[in-house]
């Protein structure tokens, strides 16, 4: 005994280290992997480099979509132009670059300010999360700030600009920066008259920051007829990128694009970014294709019945569900039990709502039997709400991306997608869908999209143009007969799957969505009470089949007794005769038995010889 | 390196005479270059000229400290800034212009400059 609990300690102490082991080596090995990751996506911009141009190397911005658009970043060690119009964005664009470049690739910074003081900016990008001083105390960002008032200054004869290259050059030196921001460099055309000088110095101070081997960005004003109103243009002749903020039907949309780069590919189209807590973000979403790879994975639509409908199943992970229908035919209900049954999963889901506030659908859910609050609470449901008009289209796109980037759901909600056209035109609400829903099949996300068609017009399309584009097309109608108006729904289409025909009556219940049958009647298809009538009709006349059946049944019942009762009586009235039969029988061969006796022995008497012929001696009974 | 020319009144002047107001002068350069080198021969005819005892000047080389740079907010070399009296004004280039410069020192009216 002791032995085995000697053994057993002895033995217990290296089951736990192998067991540590194993976890160390998981967890290795998920490091490991995530390195990986994070290096094929660090290398698959710097792999475009390398065909393009194996030496131009480059200076990640840090900034979201930006260095993947310019694959890797700006040019390192040469001068970029921003430009832009007021409030676009340019300096934010500019100090992310500086934070980030300080923070997150070791690359300290110098933001030479020509606008803003240094509390000033520092107060700007606190919003954003950046603390500026911070940086300034930890020597990682220089933030030097030019002023030039021109009601101080006079001109008299020569001058050059090595005040500001000393200055310049001493902030680079004295925290070694790799980076430099001139925000904007105009201001010098305001502070200073003679532009003959000014010009020449420029084109120095371009020459010297890249002798200097510094990655610099120059912000530039939007001017009239050319990028920037003095011509930077000129000067940098590297990279340009234009920031635009342009205001279409009262929404405004930033946009971002690369005039040039040279020495590289980049994306050349108008790109839409967004500027919130984290910064800028831009994404380049257009040029998606269709490789996506699909999923034989069914997930259920939350109701049993719609279920059974398509295909038994569901719908495919990764489709795309469109629901339309007139106003106030459950839409939103259906979405909700999607979204239920989804967290139910275990899946994260996320609302877009565009018409609700989240509080007013958890509560109108919350009457036909579907509660939500559990899943908000638990995490796995949010709800993002907004008004479309908030934003113009783009922006709109760029949002979902980055809360489907954030929130990484399985199945997302939109709430309804008919909203998008308020933001902007038809045209550009569809192409916008588009290029949602090839994303949302990219990243296999289950989208069910809610649309919302006018009660005039009741056809089989979609107001917004993308029933071409969805997997499975749900629709939802109300059928007004006998002065009621009842909900149907159909399926118009299920791509892959072999999908219920049939139009069904569909009941918000209390304990949620409920498909039943339809009746086909003589007038056509009914619901409601129409249909509850023809089903009590129905069960009276099975009621009164089911009790014909039992009055036959029992009559038959009656006859078969009453025949067995004859059967009986006469069988007893048989024996009763066959009784008496015996008895007279019986008494018949008495009597001959008798006589036959009396017969011999008168014979004995009278000695007789011979016995008389015909006369048995004995008469056997039967 | 701050090398300051000791054109001033004696002390007991200064102190004695309340209605002689200092100039002081302040010249930013950046190392011995012919443009910083004609600022200043010109920065001194001009004070002898019209200062004549009531001023001092201070030669900044910002090659040697950059720091100071950002003090007086320069930005063009080379540049006079008059510190006093107040208020305070700057005067970039070499001073060629005699004229120009008098009025940006406000030592002329602007509608005697021609």
């Amino acid at each position: 005994m002791g032995l085995i609990v000697s053994v057993f300690v002895k033995a217990s102490p290296d089951i736990s280290q192998a067991g540590r082991k194993r976890v160390l080596a998981s967890q290795d090995m998920f490091d490991r992997e995530r390195m990986s990751k994070r290096k094929e996506h660090m290398t698959k911009p710097k792999n475009k480099k390398k065909t393009v141009n194996p030496t131009l190397p480059k200076a990640p911005t840090g900034i979201q979509g930006l260095d993947h658009l310019t694959g890797g970043g700006l040019p390192r060690g040469r001068p970029t132009l921003v430009c832009g119009s007021a409030g676009c964005g340019k300096t934010l664009l500019a100090m992310e670059f500086i934070v980030r470049g300080a923070t997150q690739h070791g690359e300290p910074g110098v933001f030479m300010a020509f606008e803003e003081t240094s509390d000033e900016l520092a107060q700007n990008v606190l919003s954003l999360g950046f603390d500026l001083n911070d940086l300034i105390k930890r020597k990682k960002v220089v933030v030097d700030f030019v002023r030039i008032e021109r009601s101080e200054i006079d001109e008299t004869g020569e001058y050059d600009l090595e005040g500001l290259f000393v200055r310049l050059g001493h902030a680079i030196d004295s925290i070694g920066a790799k980076r430099v921001v001139l925000d904007t460099l105009e201001a010098l055309f305001s502070g200073l008259l003679n532009t003959a000088i000014l010009r020449a110095e420029l084109r120095r101070l371009f020459r010297w920051l890249k002798d200097k081997g510094v990655t610099a960005v120059i912000t530039g004003e939007r001017g009239e007829g050319q990028l920037t109103r003095h011509g930077l243009e000129e000067y940098v002749s590297d990279c340009v990128i234009l920031l635009d903020n342009r205001v279409i039907d009262q929404v405004t949309t930033r946009r971002l694009r690369i005039v040039k780069y040279r020495g590289t590919t980049h994306g050349t189209n108008e790109y839409p970014f967004l500027i919130d807590e984290n910064g800028i973000s831009v994404l380049p979403i257009t040029s998606l294709g269709l490789e996506h790879d699909v999923s034989e994975e069914r997930i259920s639509s939350g109701v049993s019945r719609l279920d059974t409908m398509l295909g038994g199943a569901g719908y495919f992970r990764g489709s795309s569900v469109l629901v339309t229908g007139t106003a106030g035919t459950g839409k939103t209900s259906l979405a909700a039990h999607f979204a239920r049954a989804a967290c139910g999963r275990g899946e994260k889901c996320l609302y877009f709502a565009f018409e609700e506030s989240p509080g007013q659908i958890v509560r109108n859910m919350r009457s036909i039997g579907v509660n939500l609050e559990p899943w908000l609470k638990k995490g796995l449901l949010s709800f993002h709400a907004m008004r479309s008009t908030m934003h113009g289209l783009e922006t709109h796109l760029t949002t979902f991306h980055k809360m489907i980037q954030e929130i990484q759901p399985r199945v997302i909600i939109f709430d309804p997608i008919d909203s998008m056209v308020q933001a902007g035109t038809l045209k550009d609400a569809t192409s916008v869908l588009t290029r949602l829903i090839d994303f949302l099949k990219v990243h296999r996300i289950t989208a069910l999209l809610t649309n919302l068609v006018s009660g005039g017009k009741i056809s089989e399309s979609s107001s917004v143009d993308i029933s071409s584009l969805v997997d499975t097309w749900l629709f939802l109608r109300d059928m007004e007969l006998n002065g009621e108006r009842n909900r149907a729904l159909y399926i118009l289409k299920s791509r892959g799957m072999a999908h219920s025909n049939q139009v069904r009556e569909f009941l918000l219940t209390d304990r949620g969505i409920d498909l039943q049958d339809v009746y086909l009647g003589p007038e056509g298809v009914l619901t409601g009470s129409a249909r509850q009538s023809q089903e009590s009709r129905e069960k009276t006349a099975a009621l009164v089949r089911r009790q014909e059946i039992d009055s036959k049944q029992r009559e038959r019942k009656r006859k078969r007794e009453a025949l067995e009762a004859r059967i009986v009586a006469l069988r007893k009235e048989f024996e009763a005769q066959e009784e008496e039969m015996d008895r007279l029988i019986g008494q018949e061969m008495t009597r001959e038995n008798t006589s036959q006796e009396d017969v011999e022995r008168m014979a004995d008497r009278r000695k007789a010889d011979a016995k008389p012929d015909g006369v048995p001696f004995r008469v056997t009974r039967r | 390196m701050t090398s300051p020319v000791e054109n001033v009144p004696s002390k007991e002047t200064k102190s004695g005479t309340s209605d002689v107001e200092v100039w002081e002068l302040r010249l930013y350069v950046a190392g011995q270059t012919p443009k910083s080198l004609t600022a200043f021969s010109n920065l001194k005819k001009l004070c002898e000229a019209h200062l004549a005892g009531r001023y001092k000047i201070e030669v900044i080389d910002l090659l040697k400290q950059p720091q100071l740079a950002a003090g007086d907010q320069i930005v063009a070399l080379p540049t006079l800034v008059r510190k006093l009296p107040e208020p305070l004004r700057k005067i970039v280039g070499d001073l060629s212009n005699t004229e120009r410069a008098l009025v940006g020192l406000q030592l002329r009216p602007a509608k005697w400059g021609t």
